[in-house]
């Protein structure tokens, strides 16, 4: 049994799916490698050679519309062919198995998998199960992880922070069903943020997240004080089975970014938001369209951080 | 070994008088990371050019990415001026099988179709793999295969050619 699926026998990127585990150097690479790629997306042709004859499958079992666009964007920039397939309409309701499916698309000649599934860990199965050229891209799995995400929200807070050493990171919101927040939290504690907070009622926050090694607040105002960068996850309504809130309203009333609440953060913080954004319920147009918004630049950060790890993995 | 090498900082005079005289209005300079950046910095500088230096790293064009994967650290490439219709000037440090060269000219076409495009290296040291030559070149130093000949960059910014065991 290997230690780290994710990892190949030279301890190089074959697959990703998690980061938490993931060595700091190899964070650091693929932040670095983005960096380089951020270069080509503002050239005349925003198109590099690396996977040229690769073919990209997007394996989407559940709907996404700027992921599957980013990563078909980022791998078409590669020159790879790709491949969208919406599996929740088609083979899968048909009765065939996940596997199945996978083993399909790898007679095709598939070279990398895209995976997002609602249920945490399939894209951990079907790394087990891919030969050995191929390789597979976590793209959310259930509540469990969404690397990509993780990883573009730290290129983010690099470029407009510099340095993580000495900042304060606070994540608001529904953490509970949140796989960009524990993304987040595990790349950030890799590259030594001091101090990381969540932010959210009690009824969304995970049993135990301090385990995490973050400080739990249920009170917004304190836990925003002098934070450098604040991020907003989108309340996941479709996730939620009982009555975890009162109301849309009521959440927006204590957990709701306003411009009156962003006044306690830091004067220079940041305001990201991994999107779809759901406006007057978890933060307001006056925020999300305001100065210390960087939601949009996430979204851009977002491809050149993709082409960097599939082009990092496709040549490991 | 080094006490053979010819002067770097020679062969970089002999290298601007060479390239002066073909000097234009459109001229630009680009040099290739590592060594070649360091070598172009210091022609931009010596040859008083008014465009601003470019710079290339080829990572995401070599060739022997299926073999070796993605360069570990791939610097940013920076082209500050439009390429259309400039007359380019790519700058190495050593020539060597012409594959890097190769993968620059294929980047520098993704900026813009340049109209002329030239190369000045430091050092020719051989062994050709695909057909290409230099337009200006210090000094032509067989080195074996086997050998690694490239330029370091010391105290004062003084660069100096250097031969070691390749590894």
């Amino acid at each position: 049994m290997q230690a780290n699926p994710q990892l190949n026998r030279n301890g190089e990127l074959q697959h990703l799916l998690s980061l938490d585990g993931l060595p700091r150097e190899i964070v650091l690479q693929i932040l670095d490698t983005a960096e380089s790629f951020a270069s080509v997306t503002e050239r005349e042709v925003k198109k590099v050679p690396l996977l040229r004859g690769k073919s990209v499958f997007n394996l989407f079992f559940e709907p996404s519309t700027r992921t599957r666009t980013t990563f078909e964007i980022a791998a078409k920039r590669l020159s790879a062919d790709v491949i969208n397939l919406n599996v929740s309409t088609s083979s899968q309701s048909k009765g065939e198995s996940l596997l199945d499916t996978v083993a399909n698309l790898s007679a095709m000649q598939a070279d990398l998998f895209v995976v997002r599934h609602a249920s945490s860990g399939a894209p951990f199965l079907i790394a087990r199960h891919v030969k050995p050229h191929e390789h597979v891209v976590n793209a959310g799995d259930g509540r469990h992880a969404h690397p990509t995400q993780g990883l573009l929200d730290l290129f983010t807070i690099r470029h407009y922070k510099k340095d993580f050493s000495g900042l304060t990171v606070a994540i608001v919101g529904d953490i509970l069903h949140s796989r960009v927040a524990r993304s987040l939290i595990h790349g950030l504690r890799t590259l030594g943020v001091p101090e990381i907070r969540v932010i959210g009622p009690q009824t969304l926050q995970p049993p135990g997240v301090e385990t995490l090694g973050v400080r739990v607040f249920s009170d917004m105002r304190a836990g925003l004080a002098q934070a450098d960068v604040i991020v907003m996850l989108r309340l996941q309504n479709e996730r939620m089975g009982g009555a975890l809130l009162p109301s849309a309203q009521e959440f927006n009333k204590y957990y709701g970014l306003t411009a009156e609440k962003l006044a306690l953060a830091r004067p220079d913080a940041i305001v990201m938001h991994p999107g779809p954004m759901n406006r007057g319920v978890e933060i307001d147009s006056s925020v999300a369209d305001g100065a210390q918004s960087v939601i949009l630049p996430q979204v851009t950060f977002g491809i050149a951080v993709r082409m960097a790890v599939m082009s990092i993995i496709a040549g490991n | 070994m080094s006490a053979l090498l010819p002067d770097a900082e020679a062969l970089i005079r002999e290298l601007c008088d060479r390239i002066r005289p073909d000097l234009g209005p459109r001229s630009a300079l680009v040099g290739i990371h590592t060594g070649g950046a360091w070598l172009a910095e210091r022609l931009h500088r010596e040859l008083g050019l008014a465009t601003p230096l470019g710079i290339l790293d080829v990572a995401f064009y070599r060739d022997d990415y299926a073999r070796q994967g993605l360069a570990r650290d791939p610097k940013r490439s920076d082209i500050p001026f439009a390429v259309e219709e400039q007359d380019i000037i790519l700058v190495d440090d050593v020539l060597y099988t012409g594959r890097t060269v190769r993968a620059a000219i294929n980047e520098l076409f993704d900026y813009g179709r340049a109209a002329r495009i030239a190369l000045a290296v430091l050092a020719d040291r051989g062994g050709r793999e695909l057909p290409v030559s230099p337009t200006y070149c210090g000094a032509r130093i067989p080195v074996p295969e086997g050998k690694r000949l490239r330029l370091v960059r010391g105290t004062e910014g003084r660069l100096a050619l250097e031969l070691h065991d390749a590894g």
